[in-house]
């Protein structure tokens, strides 16, 4: 089998592969979520809107609470020390999750305009919640979060929730909000009723434009306003896994690993080539522009996750506690278990998923919903 | 450093708060899906209309409650890391990986396949349908058996050793983890109990429209169904119980004791205590009214081999606080010199103790300076609280036998075709609804509060899992939730409500849609 280096880079992936998933997968839903009312006037129209998302969602929401366990499985202390660190915006985004399934489930249970108004801010506001927020914790791994371990390796925080909102976190915020508006426009478009497909057109133009100013921005900002995190001396990649063996300095740059390896500048030129790609394409309402939109996000968070390797979360506080693919991940035999069941599964849940699609395809349209009844 | 008790207080109530409420929503998804994979059975084989208006119908109530237990389901994964990031680090490494698998191989199929449920029925074929609802409820099954595992690995910690390089625990055997004899035992039991709950349901609302002289046969055959899945889960809930009793007598003897109530070591055969009243303070049980030879049987399945009283297991943690005081020096030794052949040898015997030296780091931040009363006040910390424990389970187990004898009832009247025919047993159908709810938190209460002061029995006690947080921020999230679910609570209750009392004719569904009411009776006759 693998060694443990190998291992820890192929879990890595998969964890990159997970957050993927999560924003390709359930991204559009949150974008479609956050423009159930920029997108549909009337009730008919919201229904149209919420039955291109209502059979899947909850499948591709599993892609991220997939991610956290594998988190939780694969790279423990990420998972401890991001959720217990960034408390209080963890569960906001908590709050926005559990108002979900509940949200669209009992949407349609009352036939009253007012309930349903209620829970169309709901589920538009969860929508806002988890694309800003996540994008905001992940800018904030390029500045570094403020933790240290003792020798038990129990870990402390120092900050607060506000701390967490420094500038180019909150680009980042924007990088992501952006993009999964986008995303989820794109698939409007390629799904929704005509009426609301349009005005999902007009939508997308105008979030892929905003895309590409604060992903540019992002990047211009991290090559001369943030400095980077590096592994003094050679790493040692298949060590134990305690943070505390290593030394870490604060003052490189982020783009090293772009120089060290330039193929790694695809990810972003696909993160802007599938924006661009989103411009020509959306007008069609056709599958391309979702397409053109999933590799925009791709791209988007491979470029990130690209310029932090090794380190998945830097420490501002004490440099040498932070987490990096060497030092942070399971036992070998964790990480060889997980994935030989990885390899098995996620084929399997790749095949039921497109079959559900298929079962689901073609446009859902106004008269559909207003023969249908909608009883879900 | 010194770990905040009010953060330990404050975190363990959220859990206890989010966990029992998200357990009000898991047993009856887990039960009604099999009910309707029942009926959609008949519905395909006999192509009778009536038995898809039952799945639809059903599957209304099924949806809200589903929706809930999702909701509630993120909070638990949530929490282990926001709460008890030590727990995380400590534990992730085995702990973990049956929740990431629980993911891949279960809930991604479970929560793919709900939409279809309620949206494919015009969409695919009757059996592809029949089969959507067959792999959801495994699905919901197998997600219960992964969520077990991991539970199960809590109680009873094997394949698995201490590093202390990591300092954390880590997988021996993969194999033992999975097969771990509790998981086993928990995952048949609380299967079991979710198929009462769900049977329960459907049929105290069925009672609740036959008393109501309404949709008499579409609730008559709904409780025919209810009766029969519920006797055999009814049976299986109290005897794999047992199963489960005795696995915990095997690796948890201080649980079992303060189930027992049972503060001095009795001889074999020991007796079972029906009723008493615990009294912690002067360690005694006053009028105990106790069934000899009984729990000896349950307990050990022999009549020679004793079942250890309280004293005596506070006795024996005594001598492995010391051990694992030894460990733990053994330890801080190797983070010093990572090749000390001695303290290596130290630790390999007695590694298996260490959790319990950790138990002194409630009173103190180096385990090593314990004096003899130190020691034993952290041994007369695992002493779990013994009157609840004690009627917890009592009122669960006497629920058990209430259901079998309800269920049995029922089944019989359901084979002569008098379901309809004693108002009595109807109202009595109805009103012991809530009683599976309670036998389910019950069971909870006596594994998960039973299971304290441990988080990992004898590997790592709870208090050592809490986050670095601070009360402010616990405060906050446990004053959310408080919130939220007590209005989705109410939100909850006020649609299952509206849904149940619509009923089937509410929803378009019986009999205006289904016009063939002569078939359906002759069907009805015919025993359909």
């Amino acid at each position: 089998m693998f060694d443990y280096e190998t291992l820890r880079v192929i879990w890595w992936a998969l964890l990159g592969t997970l957050l993927i998933g999560f924003a390709v997968m359930d991204g559009f839903d949150f974008g479609i979520a956050a423009l159930l009312r920029v997108l549909a006037r009337t009730d008919d129209e919201r229904l149209v809107l919420l039955e291109t998302i209502e059979p899947t969602w909850e499948g591709n929401q599993v892609w991220f609470v997939l991610g956290g366990g594998a988190a939780f499985a694969a790279w423990p202390q990420l998972y401890a020390v991001s959720f217990s660190g960034m408390y209080l915006a963890i569960f906001v985004v908590l709050l926005a999750f559990i108002m979900r399934p509940v949200g669209f489930n009992f949407r349609g249970k009352v036939h009253d305009a007012r309930w349903r108004n209620l829970w169309d801010w709901v589920l538009a506001a969860s929508g806002v919640v988890v694309m800003l927020v996540s994008g905001v914790a992940f800018g904030n791994l390029f500045l570094g979060v403020p933790f240290q371990f003792d020798d038990n390796l129990r870990m402390t925080w120092q900050g607060g929730f506000f701390d967490l909102l420094h500038p180019f976190a909150l680009v980042a915020g924007l990088v992501s909000l952006t993009m999964l508006l986008t995303h989820g426009a794109c698939w409007a478009a390629y799904k929704a009723d005509h009426v609301v497909a349009d005005r999902a057109v007009r939508i997308a133009r105008w979030t892929t434009l905003a895309y590409v100013v604060f992903y540019v921005l992002a990047g211009i900002w991290l090559a001369y306003g943030v400095a980077g995190y590096a592994i003094v001396g050679p790493a040692v990649t298949d060590g134990v896994s305690n943070p505390l063996h290593k030394e870490v300095v604060h003052g490189s740059s982020w783009f090293a690993s772009y120089m060290r390896y330039p193929w790694f500048w695809v990810a972003p030129v696909l993160g802007v080539a599938g924006a661009l790609g989103v411009q020509v394409s959306v007008g069609k309402k056709q599958l391309g522009c979702f397409i053109a939109s999933t590799v925009m996000v791709a791209g988007t968070i491979l470029s990130a996750g690209f310029a932090l390797f090794p380190f998945l979360l830097p420490s501002s506080l004490d440099p040498r506690s932070s987490l990096t693919v060497w030092d942070a991940s399971s036992s070998k035999g964790t990480l060889g278990l997980m994935l030989a069941m990885t390899l098995i599964f996620l084929p399997l849940v790749i095949i039921y998923t497109s079959w559900v699609y298929r079962v689901l395809r073609g446009r859902v349209t106004l008269e559909h919903v207003r023969q249908s009844g909608h009883t879900y | 450093m010194i770990i905040d008790p009010e953060v330990v207080t404050l975190s363990r109530m959220q859990f206890a708060l989010t966990a029992l409420y998200h357990f009000l929503f898991v047993p009856l998804t887990l039960g009604l899906v099999w009910i309707l994979a029942i009926m959609e059975s008949v519905y395909v084989m006999t192509g009778r209309e009536v038995w898809k208006r039952m799945v639809q119908f059903w599957g209304v109530l099924f949806g809200i409650n589903f929706a809930m237990g999702v909701a509630t389901g993120v909070t638990m994964e949530f929490q282990f890391g926001m709460n008890w990031a030590y727990y995380a680090h400590y534990v992730g490494d085995v702990f973990g990986t049956p929740l990431a698998i629980e993911g891949l191989m279960a809930f991604f199929l479970e929560a793919t396949l709900v939409g279809l449920f309620f949206m494919g029925w015009d969409r695919v074929s009757r059996v592809a349908h029949l089969l959507v609802t067959w792999f959801l409820a495994l699905a919901t099954s197998l997600s219960a058996l992964w969520i077990l595992i991991a539970n199960g690995w809590m109680q009873n910690p094997v394949g698995s050793a201490f590093n202390a390089d990591t300092m954390r625990m880590e997988v021996t055997s993969f194999a033992e983890v999975m097969f771990n004899p509790v998981a086993q035992a928990k995952f048949v039991h609380t299967v079991s109990a979710g198929y009462v709950l769900g049977s329960m349901f459907v049929l105290s609302i069925s009672a609740w429209y036959l008393l109501h002289n309404r949709n008499v046969d579409f609730a008559k055959r709904s409780m025919t169904v209810a009766a029969s899945f519920g006797l055999a889960a009814a049976l299986s809930v109290v005897v794999l119980g047992d199963e489960s009793g005795y696995a915990v007598s095997e690796n948890q003897k201080m649980k079992m004791a303060a189930i027992e109530a049972m503060w001095e070591t009795e001889p074999a055969p020991a007796s079972f205590t029906l009723f008493g009243i615990p009294d912690v303070e002067n360690r005694t049980t006053h009028y105990a009214l106790r069934i000899p030879w009984v729990m000896g049987l349950i307990g050990t399945r022999s009549i020679d081999k004793p079942i250890p009283g309280i004293a005596n297991l506070v006795e024996d943690t005594k001598g492995r606080i010391h051990n694992g005081i030894l460990a733990y020096d053994a330890m801080l030794v190797l983070r010093e010199d990572r090749n000390n052949a001695q303290a290596k040898a130290i630790l390999a015997a007695h590694d298996r103790d260490m959790g319990y030296a950790l138990l002194l780091k409630r009173f103190m931040d180096d385990p090593r300076h314990a004096t003899p009363a130190d020691i034993q006040k952290a041994a007369d910390s695992t002493i779990p609280n013994v009157p609840v424990l004690f009627w917890s389970f009592r009122i669960m187990v006497a629920c058990g036998f209430y259901f079998i004898a309800l269920f049995a009832v029922m089944f019989w009247q359901a084979s002569k075709r008098q379901l309809d025919k004693r108002r009595w047993l109807l109202k009595l159908a109805f009103w012991s609804l809530p009683l599976p709810w309670l036998a389910a938190e019950l069971g909870w209460i006596v594994a998960e509060y039973g299971r304290q002061p441990w988080a990992i029995e004898g590997v790592l006690p709870t208090a050592l899992g809490v986050s670095s947080v601070t009360t402010g921020q616990v405060w906050t999230s446990l004053g959310g939730f408080v919130l939220f679910y007590s209005a989705l609570a109410i939100v909850d209750a006020a649609l299952m409500l509206k849904y149940a009392r619509k009923g089937p004719e509410g929803l378009g569904l019986w009999p205006a849609a289904a016009p063939e009411p002569p078939v359906a009776t002759v069907a009805a006759h015919a025993g359909v």
